[in-house]
């Protein structure tokens, strides 16, 4: 099988492999972009998670249409690149959060972004050090 | 049966993963069926909890209803990051008392929250059933609990339970 040429593909699916691929990697940056800029941690981890739900799904997306178009049969494997990041995110994000958390609480630090308004602030210090005690019972 | 094919939805998710990376013939059909058994019996040695899905015409409505909010959620944060200081924005800490139980119910619905851009699972305290979540916009409070609540505790409860 000689290997397909990105010459051979029609314009439509040109542009919409281009169109995916830009939202996909836009995306991904745009997410890079607000790890950097954000201050607090529970802020920063909302950033990239852009890059791991539909930064990811757009470019997966420009992948499929592309072979799919080039050689003439579907070709949807990449969807296992989606899933897989779906799926195994979560466990990296909780175990950094949970660590955090972990800390903050140590750290007598109510847990609290440091750009909070003052009333989210008490009602965090209530559940926090609530919770606190739990941990300390070990439950 | 069960004793030689435990776990046939994921046997049979193994088998098309194999077909989908490799290519369709009788040999790496063969071969599949061989690397997904060792696999499912691999996996039942760990004792896993066995998920029952009782409503399987459910299952369409959540995957759509999930990747529509994924997919307004990333258009919401790509907005409020691109926008950096310029606009007020309040992120804060959301305990949600949740009646959901399952176990795989309750790791779909962590799976959800972290993957939707926005939400982020922090922690779950199982005695109280309540979960504590992360939210980067947390503009209407009430909002999201309807949101978790109602669109996807519901559901996966309709699913599971």
């Amino acid at each position: 099988m000689s290997m397909p040429h990105a010459a051979n593909l029609p314009l439509w699916a040109a542009i919409l492999v281009a169109a995916f691929l830009v939202i996909g990697a836009g995306l991904t940056l745009i997410g890079s972009f607000g790890f950097w800029r954000l201050r607090s941690f529970y802020d920063r981890v909302h950033a990239p998670t852009l890059g791991t739900s539909w930064g990811t799904g757009g470019i997966v997306f420009a992948s499929m249409i592309y072979f799919t178009v080039l050689e003439l049969r579907p070709v949807v494997h990449e969807i296992l690149i989606g899933i897989f990041v779906t799926v195994t995110m979560p466990v990296t994000l909780m175990l950094l959060a949970r660590a955090a958390i972990y800390r903050d609480r140590a750290e007598q630090n109510p847990d609290v972004p440091v750009m909070e308004p003052a009333r989210a602030r008490l009602e965090e210090a209530s559940t926090g050090s609530e919770t606190g005690s739990r941990l300390q019972n070990g439950i | 049966m069960t004793r030689f094919f435990p776990f046939p939805l994921l046997l049979v998710s193994l088998v098309l993963m194999w077909l989908a990376l490799t290519s369709l013939s009788l040999g790496n059909l063969i071969v599949g069926i061989l690397v997904a058994l060792m696999a499912v019996h691999g996996f039942a040695a760990l004792q896993p909890s066995r998920p029952k899905i009782k409503k399987w015409h459910l299952v369409p409505k959540l995957i759509g209803v999930v990747l529509l909010d994924i997919l307004r959620s990333n258009i919401a944060v790509a907005t409020i990051i691109l926008q950096g200081r310029r606009r007020q924005r309040k992120s804060g800490f959301l305990t949600i008392p949740l009646d959901l139980r399952d176990p795989t119910g309750l790791a779909i619905l962590s799976v959800i929250i972290t993957s939707t851009p926005g939400t982020a699972w922090m922690d779950y305290n199982s005695a109280r059933g309540e979960v504590l979540l992360h939210v980067f916009d947390l503009v209407d409070e009430a909002d999201w609990l309807d949101t978790i609540k109602n669109r996807y505790e519901h559901l996966l409860r309709e699913i599971f339970e």
